[in-house]
């Protein structure tokens, strides 16, 4: 038998349970030899109780809309631009300010292949996605005639990819204009609002076909990658793995078209 | 980001709980929980490993004892809402209110560092130890502060012990 002397701290301890067993039951036989302590014990006991229960329906109240955890997590998003906007709109400023001459081809031939493909699916996913009002232009529930429309300008059918393996909806898409020409973007989101985009189009002569590799553009991350021609980009903000999972859905998809 | 989402999330709750326990203001208890929400989106990456729960508890209570130096300095009190009104509607509502309205107004007459510790493990289940993190002191303090503070506020409800409708009674009917 443990003789150590029952302290204070074994006591609040008691109340709020978190004694190991044998010591526990050490301050219980202390307690029914002590009515005197035993009544403060239980007074504490009580006080706690009386506590949470008192304090309890605020931990049920709904949550209000700005303590969604997703919508904090877009907002600073949408608050904090990567830093490659500001390189873009400087590059826009001064094609403009330079004029014409700039453009007789002295201009650094823009990137082609993978990374062209994965650079716009990145601007398309920094413009839209963090977009609370029109993220896209078609809703799901018009996919039919999406697709048409959007197979009919890339000139290729074109099949929607269905991500509810990976836990995202299809929230919509729009046509998106490249320097490759027309595109088409595909939103979707998951059950905590976090978003991502799938960019498709014809390759132009490089990299018709292309293994996936993983392309980061300023804040934006995915994964790229090319078939028969077709190119796609995945981006989104989820973990490099998990956007890696999907990629692979998402190619899955589209070779059994 | 995911991880964060399902870590912090199902913790909001218990934060709103412990902020609206110390401000007894529903807005203002919601925009502290708002900017402590904020800050950890953004120092996610910067967190230790350790609980999710005491470090977003330190966040809240650096946050709280910020707004009330601010206030205090300022000579003004934080706005207390008129025993909890608007907070709970119906009939339910109202006798939770009743019963329980007297506690928390006898847990407000402690002294702050009492009031947090009670707060934070009888309430909000931090283990002392954490509790003495999020309190930035040692653990003996939080005992310490831990025992005055259910020392007095057992002399407050003492103190009503005898009237008619006292809240060992209503107790007793739950």
């Amino acid at each position: 038998m443990n003789n150590r002397p029952i302290t204070e701290d074994d006591l609040h301890a008691y109340v709020d349970d978190v004694l190991e067993p044998e010591r526990r039951a050490e301050v219980g036989s202390y307690l029914a030899d002590h009515p005197d302590v035993a009544k403060r014990v239980a007074g504490f006991a009580d006080q706690r109780e009386l506590l949470r229960a008192a304090l309890a329906p605020i931990a049920d109240e709904p949550l209000p809309p700005e303590l969604n955890l997703s919508r904090i997590v877009e907002g600073r998003r949408r608050r904090s631009p990567p830093a490659w906007w500001a390189i873009a709109a400087m590059l826009l400023l001064s094609v403009g300010g330079f004029g014409g001459w700039v453009m007789r081809g002295s201009l650094e031939a823009p990137p082609g292949g993978l990374a062209a493909l994965a650079q716009e699916a990145a601007y398309s996913y920094n413009v839209y996605a963090p977009d609370r009002i029109r993220p896209v232009e078609v809703r799901a529930s018009d996919t039919t005639q999406f697709v048409q429309w959007i197979s009919s300008r890339l000139n290729r059918p074109v099949k929607v990819p269905d991500l509810a393996s990976s836990g995202y909806r299809l929230m919509g898409g729009r046509l998106v204009a490249t320097q490759h020409g027309p595109a088409a973007m595909f939103m979707y989101d998951d059950d905590h609002g976090s978003r991502v985009v799938v960019l498709t189009r014809p390759m132009s002569s490089a990299d018709q076909n292309a293994p996936m590799t993983a392309q980061s553009n300023g804040g934006a991350t995915g994964f790229a990658w090319a078939d028969d021609g077709i190119g796609y980009s995945l981006v989104g903000p989820a973990p490099l793995n998990s956007l890696k999972a999907i990629a692979n859905e998402v190619r899955r998809q589209a070779r059994a078209i | 980001m995911k991880d964060m989402l399902v870590q912090v999330e199902p913790l909001i709750p218990a934060l709103r709980r412990y902020a609206r326990a110390l401000l007894r203001n529903r807005a203002n208890a919601d925009d502290l929980v708002q900017d402590c929400l904020e800050r950890a989106v953004s120092r996610w990456h910067q967190r230790r490993d350790g609980s999710v729960r005491a470090w977003l508890f330190t966040i809240l209570h650096n946050l709280a004892a910020d707004q009330f130096r601010q206030a205090s300095s300022r000579g003004r009190h934080v706005p207390i809402e008129e025993a909890g009104e608007g907070e709970f509607r119906g009939a339910a509502a109202q006798e939770h209110r009743l019963m329980y309205q007297d506690v928390l107004d006898k847990l407000a007459k402690l002294p702050g560092e009492q009031r947090t510790v009670l707060l934070l493990v009888a309430v909000e289940d931090l283990s002392y130890a954490e509790a003495a993190k999020v309190l930035n002191v040692p653990i003996g303090t939080v005992m310490s502060r831990l025992s005055r503070a259910r020392e007095r506020l057992q002399q407050e409800l003492d103190g009503v012990a005898d009237a008619p409708g006292n809240v060992v009674t209503m107790r007793r009917l739950t």
